[in-house]
């Protein structure tokens, strides 16, 4: 067996061995070559200081004496690592937002950054991880006990250990932990070295554990046999202790103030918890695996009555395995003193920042502005309050004696810190919650857990007098701590958090429903609910400026002259400043208490700049007028985007004017040109005949009749065509009287043919009239309308190339109008010249024979828009066809 | 404060994402169910079987856990955080 000094040696170099790697993490982090030392194994091995010595030694005895359910403890964890998506990785954005210093910051600044939340947290904090801290020392001095073995078991050489390691701690953690005021509170010296010692006490635990199934036993198969004949073969699990302890877990794991410290405050990128996600589970799992065979075989080889908490240490000594020993005492080892380390930096954290720094401002009449440096009062206060707690945690211990009460700490610590659950989980997801309602849940909690379970766990007559377990205080039997409301017979630790999360959950309800909050409040827990939505904050500040010379003598003195001097100098120059005073934006010391809160925790940097610019920071108006900003911002936005459509619109319909007048200019050149060349083709031969008739007086009386023929007929084509011209011209300007007045649709059609067929005479034209409809009455004037029937009756005569032509005309009904139909049987109109025909001068071929100028359906045209009609072609017919819609009858009433 | 209005339908991949998420949200109520079965047939059976069903849930819910944090890392590989100058602003601050 090793000596008492060999195994002080050995701790002391191991101790010695994280000192080095603490301060080699400092330094490179310092030299910004993180690497690996900010990876995600390195946070979720920090995040091992859940498995507490408690883990180490107790988990064994746990299942020595309850079989399975030690496993609760981490499968609450578990739970809540495999649902990081819902909780886990929203509480790391907000305190990356923040600058989240510790859970009661957090709870503080959610609620308003009030002060006396982060007070409570702290209270209720201290209260639950003192004697927790005690515990880790009595696990430490029983261990070195048992190596001391027979040698000398005074109480007073155990003391001395305890005071030592108590010592060693301090002087640790004030070293890495307090080396500096980070504005990030990140020590990556200190999360290394946790880092190190989870491998040290996995490895030792699965070591040990390894040993006792593969050495001791022969395999997992015969452990299976061992366990089912083993006393604890009787697994009785408990249902309402197996939920209990599977809830109560899980919120400790979230509600203690060292896991919030490592999984919060220390992380360094939210995607780290993406991998602790599986990978601590993982390491809960492996710790979990050899619990019970380490148990089981610890219950039958150790003698009777030895200590099932010790099993870890005593099973390799029992075999003479003293390197094994060693080792599992080096875990036990690491596993208390990592969660020290971290608990007191948390909590002292927590106590400068809520209870030290408040008074230290509230006694300085000068207010914030005086000059001396801050730092080192809350470097102080921090060193302080580490030291503090230590020796809080020592006397604890000595004064408890180290007894079985300690034992059952643990249990009764995760009650207590579980009481922050319903104001965070609220705080975090519901925006009604309040500071008073916070306040009435956690003091109610408070209250039922020192009650129910904190003076109780001393042991009947401890505090409590056993007359007050059985009959209550002062008589009263409803307030017994072990059965409040007459309820009895439940495990005393079931009572305690059904008791305690109900009525601190009630409380926080009721309060929450009846309050009111402050503005602060409401812009907090809207940034805090949504805070995947806004990761921009809202404004806390409003216009009232302060001096920035005075806000700059103030963050120098809290983060230190070099780093305030660059926020403000950066902050002058985004707003395009030289020098190191920015203007006093609203914007601006929003950004600069957040730097500040990074050090001094969200209260107390709030009061400070608040000291400063003299009052209070948000006023409901200014919430109001934020909320009318951000409206007119969206109305705005919409107007603007109506606007854009509506120009958009203006846009393409420019584009299509344009289009149209390029089209008519195209059209009034092609005009132009053609008009000239009618005009020409007739006067040309006008002018050559009329030459040859001057200069040839010897003409014959034939030859000269038939050139003054040409030249008459000549002249009254271009007349014609003038006429047509004139009449169009008339037409378009909407110059044309209309003689108006009754006629049926038969007489009209009648007077077309007939005025035709004077000219049909010489070709066989058949015209097909079925009289349908055509007696109809139109009020209209009839002259024009029968030069358009003409027109296109003639048009059917001079292009339908049928050998034997026909042209049937139909009136009928469409779309509920009358329409008179000419179809033809020709070719038709090919598909492209369908909608040129009815423009001036198209002609569709060049059959010039007809001899007409292109303006007759144009002319038509005219004329029925003059009428109230219109004319189009109609396709599809089997010849050319167009469809004449007669303005209707009812014209005559008017 | 009113919204802008968020899109009705989703492309596929953010449809495939929101899934995994509602995946990932879903993992802690059925890693509870699959804990708290055990309270049905307890008093029928061996410790030893109670060992192995619950070290089994809990190897299953760490695979899945695994598999559904890869695949929203893929989607999602989380962004640097925002105030990229604020944080390496103080990540050097000169106060040690």
């Amino acid at each position: 067996m090793l000596s008492f000094n060999a195994l002080a040696l050995i701790s002391v170099l191991y101790v010695a061995l994280l000192f080095a790697v603490a301060f080699w993490a400092d330094k490179r982090a310092e030299r910004g070559q993180g690497g690996w030392l900010r990876s995600p194994l390195v946070y979720t091995l920090s995040l091992s200081i859940y498995c507490t010595a408690w883990t180490f030694y107790g988990a064994v005895g746990y299942a020595a004496r309850s079989g399975l359910e030690f496993a609760t403890i981490y499968l609450g964890p578990t739970l809540v690592m495999v649902g990081w998506w819902v909780l886990l990785r929203r509480l790391v954005r907000i305190g990356k937002t923040q600058r989240i210093t510790s859970i009661a910051d957090l709870i503080s600044s959610r609620y308003g950054k009030s002060n006396m939340l982060g007070v409570l947290v702290t209270l209720l904090a201290v209260a639950g991880t003192t004697p927790y801290i005690a515990l880790q020392l009595q696990s430490v001095t029983l261990s070195f006990a048992v190596f001391m073995g027979g040698q000398s078991n005074a109480p007073e050489d155990l003391a001395a250990v305890a005071l030592w390691v108590a010592f060693g701690l301090a002087v640790f953690t004030i070293l890495f932990g307090t080396r500096n005021l980070d504005v990030e509170e990140r020590h990556h010296g200190i999360v290394m070295a946790i880092a190190l010692e989870a491998v040290v006490k996995l490895i030792a635990l699965l070591a040990v554990g390894i040993f006792a199934v593969f050495w001791i036993g022969s395999g997992p198969s015969d452990m299976m046999a061992r366990i089912d004949a083993s006393p604890i073969d009787v697994w009785a699990l408990q249902p309402d202790r197996w939920m209990t302890m599977i809830f109560l877990s899980a919120a400790a794991f979230i509600c203690l103030p060292r896991m919030f410290q490592v999984m919060v405050v220390e992380n360094e990128h939210e995607r780290h918890l993406s991998t602790a996600a599986w990978a601590f589970p993982v390491y809960l799992f492996l710790i979990s695996l050899f619990v019970i065979p380490i148990a089981v075989v610890g219950l039958s080889v150790m003698p009777e009555g030895s200590n099932p908490d010790l099993f870890v240490l005593t099973l390799p000594l029992a075999f003479d395995q003293n390197a094994l020993a060693t080792l599992a005492f080096l875990g036990g080892f690491s596993s208390a003193t990592s969660m020290v380390i971290v608990a007191s930096i948390a909590l002292a954290t927590m106590v400068s920042n809520h209870i030290v720094m408040p008074i230290w401002l509230s006694t300085r009449s000068g207010g914030a502005t005086v000059s001396g440096d801050v730092r080192d009062v809350v470097i102080f206060s921090r060193r302080a309050s580490i030291a503090g707690i230590l020796i809080l945690g020592f006397l604890y211990f000595r004064l408890s004696g180290g007894g079985a009460a300690l034992a059952s700490i643990g249990l009764v610590a995760f009650v207590g810190v579980s009481q922050v659950l319903p104001a965070l989980i609220g705080g975090i997801f519901w925006r009604g919650a309040t500071r008073i309602g916070a306040a009435a849940g956690l003091a109610t909690g408070f209250v039922l857990w020192i009650w129910t379970s904190f003076l109780p766990s001393f042991g009947d007559g401890a505090i409590l007098s056993a007359s007050v377990f059985q009959e209550g205080p002062f008589g009263i039997a409803m307030l017994r701590p072990n059965a409040l409301f007459w309820i009895d017979g439940l495990d005393p630790l079931v009572h305690s958090v059904l008791w305690s999360m109900a009525l601190n959950t009630l409380a926080f309800c009721v309060f929450s429903l009846m309050s009111f909050p402050s503005p602060l409040e409401r812009l907090q827990g809207a940034t805090f609910v949504n805070i995947f939505r806004y990761s921009d904050r809202a404004r806390g500040w409003a216009g009232r400026a302060a001096e920035a010379e005075d806000l700059l003598m103030m963050a120098q003195r809290i983060i230190g002259p070099g780093v305030a001097q660059r926020i403000f100098e950066s902050e002058a120059a985004t707003q395009g400043k030289q020098g190191y005073l920015p203007d006093v934006t609203p914007d601006f010391m929003d950004r600069l208490e957040r730097e500040l809160a990074g050090s001094v925790g969200a209260a107390t940097a709030h009061a400070m700049i608040a000291q400063i610019t003299g009052g209070a920071s948000v006023t409901v108006e200014d919430l109001i007028r934020v909320a009318d900003e951000a409206q007119q911002i969206l109305e705005y936005s919409n107007q603007l985007e109506a606007k854009s459509a509506e120009q958009e619109r203006t846009a393409r319909q420019l584009r299509e004017a344009n289009e149209k007048l390029l089209a008519l200019s195209v059209q009034k050149d092609g005009f132009l040109s053609q008009i000239s060349h009618e005009l020409r083709t007739p006067m040309t031969s006008i002018r050559s005949f009329s030459e040859i008739l001057m200069g040839d007086t010897s003409m014959e009386a034939g030859d000269r009749l038939r050139y003054s023929r040409i030249i008459h007929d000549e002249t009254k084509r271009l007349t014609r065509l003038l006429d047509d011209l004139l009449d169009l011209s008339v037409l378009e300007n909407g110059q044309v009287t209309l003689n108006m007045d009754e006629e049926t649709l038969g007489a009209v059609l009648d007077r077309a043919v007939a005025a035709m067929e004077v000219a049909t005479g010489a070709r066989h034209f058949a015209i097909e009239r079925s009289g349908d409809g055509e007696d109809v009455v139109l009020f209209t004037d009839s002259d024009r309308l029968a030069q358009v029937f003409i027109n296109l009756i003639a048009n059917a005569l001079k292009y339908c190339e049928n050998p034997s032509p026909k042209l049937t005309i139909k009136v009928g009904q469409a779309a509920g109008q009358r329409v008179v139909d000419f179809v033809d049987n020709g070719k038709g109109i090919p598909t492209e010249a369908q909608t040129l025909i009815f423009e001036k001068f198209a002609r569709v071929s060049d059959n010039h024979a007809a001899g007409g100028a292109g303006l007759g359906l144009a002319i038509c045209r005219e004329v029925m828009t003059r009428l109230g009609g219109s004319i189009v072609y109609l396709p599809g017919q089997g010849g050319a066809a167009f469809r004449v819609v007669v303005p209707d009858a009812k014209v005559k009433a008017t | 404060m009113s919204r802008p209005p968020e899109p009705v339908f989703l492309e596929r991949q953010s449809y495939r994402r929101r899934r995994l998420s509602d995946a990932a949200r879903l993992m802690p109520v059925v890693g509870l169910v699959l804990l708290l079965l055990p309270l049905l047939w307890a008093d029928r059976a061996t410790t030893s079987g109670g060992i192995l069903y619950t070290f089994s849930v809990w190897a299953i819910l760490i695979g899945a856990t695994r598999l559904i944090s890869r695949r929203l890392s893929d989607f999602d590989p989380f962004g640097e955080p925002r105030e990229t100058s604020e944080a390496t602003l103080s990540k050097d601050g000169g106060m040690r």
